[in-house]
This record gives C-alpha cells, sequence and structure tokens, in this order.
C-alpha cells in the first residue's frame, strides 16, 4: 500500500494551509512529518485519512482517490486516545470489527488475541479511565491495528505521555511495526520520535506547509532505543532536523 | 454520611422548632390567627395516620397522572430530539417554535384542555406532559448535539455508519444530560398534576388539597402536600439509581 500525493492545496476559508505539496510513501515504509505547531501537519493526516477534501491536487491510496475510499484504507489514531469511556478496553479494540457487522462475541474474540501480544492480558474488561496512560495509548493503538487496514495514520500518538512512558511506548511501537510491517504516516513534533521510528523523516515548513528537507533515518526502529538515539550519527541528523526545523530566520 | 446527616439534622431542628411555636400557640399568636389554622407537625402526623386511605386513594390517582404524563413527554421529547439531531431541517423549523412556546403559561391551556378533554384522566396527564416535554427535549437534544466531534471523526475512521456513529457515540454522550432533563420532568410533573386537578377533577391530591382548603381541614391539607413531596422524591431517587447503573463511565 503506498501513498502518492501531487499539488496537493488545502485551505480553511481564507487561510491557505497547504500549498503544493508532493509527497509519496512507499509500501510498508514509515514516513515521518515534523513541523512547528500549526503548520498543517495534522491536516495533511485527515486529507490523507479521507476526513477532509483537498482544495487542489491529488492523493491517491493505493489507487483509491475519493475521500470515501481512502477512509476505507486509512487506519487514523488521533492525538488523544480517544477510547470511549463507556465500553471496556476490549470493546473499544474490537470497534472496527463491529462496525463492520461482526458479533460481538466474535469481535471480541478476535480483538482479545492481540491483547495479550501488547502486553495488555488481564485488562480486557477494564474500562478506560483505569488504565495508565501508556495502557490506553496501546489500547487505541491496537484499535487501530484490528481495523485491519492497510495505511496507518498516526497523529501525534505519544504526545499526552510523560518522558519515561513516551520512549517505552516508542520502542514497543518500533517492536509492533517490526512484527507486523505496515505503512504508516507518522506526524510528530517530537525529531527525535520521528527519527526513531521512521525510515525517513520529511521536515515541514509552517503555513502554508511545504517539504523543507528530507532525511533517511540512520537505524529505524532499532530494538535498543536508547543506543540508537545517542549514536553520533542519530545525533548528527537530528541536529540536522532540528536546523531545519528553526528555518532561515534562525 | 455527612450528606444524609446534616439535612437530616437540620430537618430534625426545623420541624422541632415549628411543634414547639405551634403546640403552644405562639405560632398562631404571632400570625393572629385561629389555633387549628396553624396545625403543629404532631398534629400533621396524626392527621396523616388517620386519613392514611383517603391520601392512599387519592395520592395513586395523582400517581398515575405523573407516570402517564412523564412516560409521553419521555418518548415525545426523547424522540423529537432525535429527529432534530438528525435533521438540521426539522431542528432548524421547529426549535424557535418549541422555546416560544414555553412563553405560553400552562396556567392558560389547562381549562382549555378541560373543555377538550373532559374531567377523566386526558387533561391532567396532558398538563404533565406539556410541562415535562420541554426540559427532557432541551436537554436530550443537547447531549446528542455535546458527543464529542473528534470521537466521531474517529468513529467515520472505524468503518462506522451514520446509525453505528448514533449509536455507539451520539447516544451514550447524550445520556448524562437526558438524566439532567428528566429530574427536572421530574421535579415539575407533580406541579402539573396538581395543577390539572385544580382545574377540574374529582379526585387526587391536588383535588384534595383544594378541598380541604375550603373546608379549612388544613392539618389534612399539610399532609396532602407531604405524600405529594414524598412521591416526587420517591421518584427522584428511582431515576438516581437507574442512571447510575446506565451511565457507569462517571
Amino acid at each position: 500500500m503506498s501513498v502518492s500525493i501531487r499539488g496537493l492545496g488545502h485551505s480553511y476559508a481564507d487561510l491557505q494551509t497547504i500549498d503544493r505539496l508532493d509527497l509519496e510513501v512507499g509500501e510498508n515504509e514509515v514516513l515521518g512529518l515534523v513541523g512547528p505547531s500549526g503548520c498543517g501537519k495534522s491536516t495533511l493526516l485527515e486529507l490523507i485519512c479521507g476526513l477532509l477534501e483537498p482544495s487542489a491536487g491529488t492523493i491517491a491510496v493505493a489507487a483509491a482517490t475519493s475521500a470515501r475510499e481512502r477512509l476505507s484504507h486509512c487506519a487514523y489514531m488521533p492525538q488523544s486516545d480517544q477510547l470511549l469511556p463507556w465500553y471496556s478496553a476490549l470493546d473499544n479494540a474490537a470497534l472496527a470489527l463491529r462496525n463492520r457487522g461482526l458479533g460481538r462475541a466474535e469481535a471480541r474474540g478476535q480483538a482479545a488475541e492481540l491483547f495479550e501480544r501488547f502486553g495488555l492480558a488481564g485488562f480486557e474488561r477494564t474500562a478506560p479511565a483505569e488504565l495508565s496512560g501508556g495502557m490506553r495509548q496501546r489500547v487505541a493503538f491496537l484499535r487501530t491495528l484490528v481495523s485491519g487496514k492497510p495505511l496507518l495514520a498516526l497523529d501525534e500518538p505519544f504526545a499526552s505521555l510523560d518522558a519515561i512512558t513516551r520512549s517505552e511506548m516508542q520502542e514497543w511501537l518500533a517492536a509492533a511495526l517490526g512484527a507486523d510491517p505496515r505503512t504508516v504516516v507518522l506526524v510528530t513534533h517530537d525529531v527525535e520520535e520521528a527519527l526513531y521510528l521512521s525510515d525517513r523523516v520529511l521536515v515541514l515548513s509552517p503555513r502554508p506547509t511545504a517539504v523543507v528537507t528530507e532525511l533517511q533515518a540512520p537505524a529505524p526502529r532499532a530494538p535498543d532505543r536508547d543506543g540508537a538515539v545517542t549514536a553520533p550519527e542519530f545525533v548528527a541528523i537530528r541536529e540536522q532536523a532540528l536546523h531545519a526545523l528553526r528555518g532561515p530566520h534562525a | 454520611m455527612r450528606r444524609w446527616v446534616l439535612p437530616a439534622l437540620l430537618l430534625v431542628a426545623l420541624f422541632g422548632a415549628w411543634q414547639i411555636a405551634a403546640s403552644s400557640g405562639a405560632l398562631a399568636d404571632v400570625l393572629g390567627l385561629e389555633s387549628f389554622l396553624v396545625p403543629s407537625p404532631a398534629e400533621i402526623a396524626e392527621s396523616l395516620w388517620q386519613s392514611r386511605s383517603l391520601l392512599a386513594e387519592n395520592a395513586w390517582v395523582t400517581l398515575r397522572e405523573i407516570l402517564f404524563g412523564l412516560g409521553c413527554a419521555l418518548v415525545v421529547g426523547v424522540g423529537f430530539a432525535v429527529l432534530m439531531h438528525l435533521s438540521d431541517l426539522i431542528r432548524d423549523a421547529t426549535y424557535p417554535l418549541i422555546v416560544a412556546s414555553q412563553t405560553i403559561p400552562i396556567v392558560v391551556v389547562a381549562p382549555i384542555l378541560l373543555v377538550w378533554l373532559g374531567f377523566g384522566i386526558g387533561p391532567k396527564v396532558v398538563v404533565v406532559a406539556l410541562i415535562c416535554f420541554f426540559p427532557i427535549t432541551v436537554n436530550a437534544l443537547a447531549g446528542l448535539r455535546g458527543a464529542d466531534p473528534e470521537a466521531i471523526k474517529l468513529m467515520r475512521t472505524l468503518d462506522a455508519s451514520r446509525w453505528q456513529v448514533f449509536r455507539r457515540v451520539e447516544t451514550p454522550s447524550a445520556l448524562p444530560s437526558f438524566f439532567t432533563g428528566a429530574k427536572i420532568a421530574v421535579v415539575v410533573a407533580p406541579i402539573g398534576a396538581v395543577f390539572g386537578e385544580w382545574v377540574g377533577a374529582s379526585s387526587g391530591l391536588g383535588h384534595l388539597i383544594l378541598t380541604d382548603n375550603a373546608q379549612l381541614e388544613v392539618a389534612r391539607e399539610f399532609a396532602a402536600v407531604f405524600v405529594l413531596s414524598a412521591m416526587a422524591l420517591i421518584l427522584i431517587g428511582l431515576l438516581a439509581l437507574v442512571e447510575r447503573r446506565v451511565v457507569t463511565w462517571r
């Protein structure tokens, strides 16, 4: 499943948020998008997922070009976990299956298989409010995976977590993607997170969004996260990215 | 404990003061009234016991009016809120009229209902339903519209149909607000029933209060008021119980 974006433009009323953006994501590639706050990263994800229609240009997710078709190809994980408080962790994870018309028992059964693998065994019946931040995020990611869609669109998935939990979750996500490769578009404002989790990182400019620079990650999803992000090569590329983020005026 | 003990103590103190003031004749002297017109709590309790079957008979009549009226208001009010939520056209057309209709005093409507529907239970049920309709409808609608748009967006990426969004996100979101409206309705319903009886009835607590008032049976009048408010309190308690069983995530 690849993504191809050509001449993309988007505006809210008179505000041009994205202007003539081109972007490619390969099959099973993890593409990181970093940029300053308000640069239209989230809007870009919503456009890819088919939650919004662009005002110019085309977006193709595999062969799907209409918003409706894109919506059926993309799994979206928003910044806040958005677990529904009236459902248990398991029922939240099984939402996509239920929406597709699967019976409750069958949907739960399929989702439950993943709970063990994700370190969530024993928490199937727990209400979201009783889970820790990291666990909620894992359930949210599980819900995204269970939907079985080929493209994952992750919008600042760990932004709400504390630093320690965040690095644990990054390591965990790296392992999960290693076991079950997917095409991923990862939006974050954390350069380190993007460079660790992605194969390739695009640094975006403030509005209207354009690509400032493209960087190859030195060691995508290395098992030893702390080692990987402190390697001199990684640090050098991180500095390069930060420099690009600060822009020509800095 | 504090929640119950403090108001209970205050109530006992108030009744004690009332008892002393009324039984010593001080209250009647201050008001310049005959002492039988100012009954003490003990006298009211005595009247409550002596007239228990009369009070029970009439309470049953009023309770039925309240329950039927509430039931109608719930069905029509929730149904209408759902229609207004699903159709902007219906909402824009009817919402201002519903609000405006609240400026028509029920005092004016009740006699007309009596003319149209006769002296039976009909006009009382309609009066109760009319005054309960507004808080139920408005709160249910506010609850449905208050569903988190981010959660709805997420459900769309999980392949949810309009109906599934309604069932799995909007309806549970609306429940707390719906119960708020229902509680207001339960509080005003007895007022509606009593007023419906005042316009024309041959039984019911409102009718009893009116005839006791004319015959200066003040102690029994107080006893009827006591039964009426006890009934309303029990209904509110039952509703709160249902709410706690249904809205488990708060």
